[in-house]
């Protein structure tokens, strides 16, 4: 048994650490944030030169077909440096789900233009009201002629601002269904919304009987649901590797604080009470490690487990980033207040992330879903109880 | 990552599945819940002696030393079995875990030849003198007086906290052979018979009202000097060798027992009534089990990767102190939320016709108020984090 990365998975790890630390250090993070998209064209064609955009992607269509994990690896290193920009909503939500959910046609149009970081992509998931559930989600669809005619309103669109194409999940005839629609589209509008994580810019879209060909369609009905089911479990634990990496650096950062900052004569690290959150932190974000590996193995393995395992993962991280943001800005003291301390930087990313997908509460009732409903005493008496 | 088992992995898994399948003896539900300790563990000395015969005790030890030379994943493999079986624990338990591998890491051949097959087989039971009512955390102010006089020593002086200190033949007791020494310097780790004249053993009764530790006293007990264990003035050294060998492995057994107590909460919650419905269908007790099998989770995956760095690198880390302060105040969450969840009849103890599994869930809820103390407070298990994972300065 080897829970630890491989040499391999451990030099790719190191490899985009030590990329991100030169193209995309903090200090260049802050200019992008203010921008209103945060994204860097060069950065990403960078990164697409590292092979990174293809990652997830198969051989077959141009891409390098590599693990959940080593994705996972990558990601948590993205989510150490607070990586502005469309990467995640591009290659760990849309491509997976094109992937899932395309046929051949579509597979070869969209799949190699990713990898190959020709086009940024996003999904179009929450409404209003949000909820995660497919089976809230109403955007209506409506076959007529040969097309589709899409009409309704998507909220928190990561990375809309810069997506060439939007993955949107609609409802045709009461079933889910998956629409690719180029974003200059007629009857497509997109507004950014002011989330408080400035380095993943969301959207409004709105779709005002927009019409899209046939062929837009991924899937629809079960297919689209299966489909769904498992892109969004891809990139729940791919958010949970990033978050893991957050949390580390916001680890590192208070650890290093402690050292150096002095009150009452001494290193405010030498103090038990300082001491004390900062191993709460270590045990938060190692726990998050563990999970998040797990289930990143789990899917790369298919292990039927692999559902609870994303599930346990977001559930934990949702609540272990924040906390981990609390008591970084609580031991930095008065610094951690301050617009110029990078710490509240990673606790809006924690709070927008603790959200994104289900928070913790959402997945609980997964869990217990799987947990508790499945519990054989509980099918026998509902047997019975049938009669 | 690879977290498949290996096929000599699987071979020995179900090697010893299947012998404790066959073996665990009928009449151990009885024994279980036996209110007289002694008769019990003359039944759990019987099993160890069982057990040793087939080859299964000690089987982390070398194999000149009588065990197998098992590998870190085989000795995880073997707690999780027993765990699994809910098979009787062994008679011996700080004997085979801590003090003869102490034996075997620091001993004289004549040592070893001794009083290892003694514990392997249960004839000799040990137990640790290390606690005093002075030195808890701070357990360098050991202060049980070893003085040299001629070739025994003379020991005086009162430990506590002593697990199995009723049971036990032997004790290894860690002294202080230099008065004029301080903290770690000057200690000596002294193999004594309990049966010596001036050993005095006194159960402690702790809050759950039985009896798992003792106080021992000594009164000028008289101890021939060749049992002192590694050099006279380094005790410390030897007492710490193999203390932190325990918690990874130990610990996966833990996971499998709050596990199957897990298992049975959410069996118990299809047949209890909260707030005017099933459990299993209040939204808030719902919450609360996801959140415990969350938890559960994570303790097994965290020490998943312990047991697999352990068998990387050799040697556990201090990173071994998130395992217990995770699991310890994972237990207690768990407990709170059990109790919570079954209601007043939680709170009834063994005995009483309404207790819920005759009072297994009010005991645990007791117990495990304990397991943020014992084996190191979860305080110093923050100060070891700290301090040797993080790199702060000490604070004492």
């Amino acid at each position: 048994m080897q829970f630890e990365l491989t040499e391999t998975q451990q030099t790719l790890k190191n490899t985009v650490r030590k990329f991100l630390s030169v193209e995309c250090p903090i200090a260049e993070v802050r200019p992008l944030m203010e921008t209103e998209t945060a994204y860097d064209a060069s950065l990403w064609q960078k990164m697409a030169d590292q092979g990174w955009t293809g990652m997830l992607i198969p051989e077959q269509y141009g891409g390098f077909g590599m693990g959940m994990v080593e994705m996972a690896a990558t990601l948590e290193e993205m989510g150490r440096a607070l990586l502005p920009g469309p990467f995640f909503s591009t290659v760990v939500m849309a491509g997976t789900l094109i992937e899932k959910a395309g046929n051949e046609a579509q597979k070869e149009k969209y799949l190699g233009a990713i990898a190959r970081g020709e086009i940024k992509v996003t999904v179009a998931f929450l409404e209003d009201p949000p909820a995660w559930t497919p089976q809230d989600v109403q955007l209506k669809a409506r076959a007529s002629g040969g097309a589709y005619l899409l009409d309704g309103t998507k909220l928190f669109v990561p990375d809309a601002g810069v997506a060439d194409v939007i993955v949107v999940i609609a409802r045709l005839d009461g079933e889910l269904a998956l629409f690719v629609v180029g974003r200059d589209t007629q009857g497509v509008a997109i507004r950014p919304m002011s989330s408080i994580d400035l380095t993943r810019k969301v959207y409004e879209i709105k779709f005002d009987c927009v019409c899209v060909p046939a062929e837009a369609m991924l899937a629809s009905g079960p297919p689209a649901v299966e489909a769904l089911g498992r892109a969004r479990a891809m990139a729940t634990v791919g958010l949970v590797a990033e978050m893991t990496g957050g949390m580390q650096r916001l680890l590192d950062m208070t650890v290093e604080y402690a050292k150096t900052r002095k009150q009452f004569g001494r290193p405010i690290g030498q103090f038990q009470a300082v001491q004390h959150q900062c191993a709460d932190m270590l045990v938060l974000t190692e726990s998050s490690r563990s999970a998040a590996y797990y289930a990143a193995y789990a899917i790369q393995e298919g292990i039927p487990e692999a559902p609870l395992a994303v599930s346990v993962a977001k559930a934990y991280a949702s609540e272990a980033y924040r906390e981990t943001g609390n008591r970084a800005i609580q031991v930095h003291g008065g610094m951690g207040f301050t617009w110029e301390n990078d710490a509240h930087l990673y606790y809006r990313r924690a709070k927008v992330s603790e959200q994104m997908f289900g928070d913790a509460t959402f997945h609980r009732e997964v869990i217990a879903k799987l947990i508790v409903d499945a519990n054989p005493v509980r099918q026998e008496e509902l047997a019975a109880s049938r009669g | 990552m690879d977290l498949n088992l290996s096929a000599s992995e699987l071979k020995f898994r179900d090697e010893f599945r299947a012998w404790l399948k066959s073996n665990i003896p009928s009449d151990w539900e009885k024994h279980r819940n036996q209110d007289e300790m002694l008769d019990k563990f003359e039944f759990l000395r019987a099993w160890q002696k069982k057990m040793y015969e087939a080859g299964w005790v000690g089987i982390a030890w070398p194999k000149e030393y009588g065990g197998r030379g098992a590998t870190v994943m085989e000795q995880v493999i073997f707690t999780e079995e027993m765990a699994r079986a809910g098979a009787p624990n062994l008679a011996n338990v700080l004997g085979l875990s801590l003090i003869g591998p102490t034996i075997i890491a620091y001993g004289t051949d004549t040592q070893k030849k001794r009083y290892l097959a003694k514990i392997l087989s249960a004839d000799e039971i040990w137990c640790q003198g290390f606690s005093e009512p002075n030195a808890g955390s701070d357990l360098a102010n050991v202060r049980t007086d070893a003085r040299l006089d001629g070739d025994h020593y003379i020991v005086n002086g009162q430990k506590v906290w002593n697990s199995y200190g009723w049971a036990a033949d032997w004790c290894a007791l860690l002294t202080r052979s230099d008065p004029s020494s301080a903290k770690h310097h000057g200690l000596s780790y002294i193999l004594v018979d309990m049966k010596s004249p001036g050993v005095e053993v006194r159960p402690l009764r702790q809050m759950t009202g039985e009896s798992e530790f003792c106080e021992i006293f000594f009164h000028d007990v008289r101890v021939a000097a060749e049992n002192v264990l590694g050099k006279v003035g380094e005790g410390w050294n030897v007492a710490m060798g193999t203390l932190a060998h325990e918690r990874a492995t130990l610990g996966a057994g833990v996971q499998i027992v709050i596990k199957r107590q897990f298992d049975r909460l959410v069996e118990l919650a299809h047949k209890t009534m909260r707030n005017g419905k099933l459990a299993a269908e209040d939204p808030v007790i719902r919450q609360k089990l996801g959140q415990c099998f969350t938890d559960i989770e994570i303790m097994r995956l965290n020490q998943m990767r312990a047991i697999s760095r352990i068998n990387q690198k050799g040697v556990p880390g201090p990173e071994s102190s998130i395992l217990k302060v995770f699991w310890t105040e994972l237990n207690q969450r768990f407990q709170q939320i059990a109790t919570e969840l079954l209601g007043p009849y939680a709170t009834l103890s063994k005995g009483d016709p309404y207790a819920i599994d005759d009072g297994q869930w009010a005991y645990t809820f007791l117990r495990a108020r304990g397991n943020t103390i014992e084996a190191g407070t979860s305080e110093v298990q923050r100060n070891i984090l700290g301090h040797m994972v993080l790199g702060l300065p000490k604070s004492y």
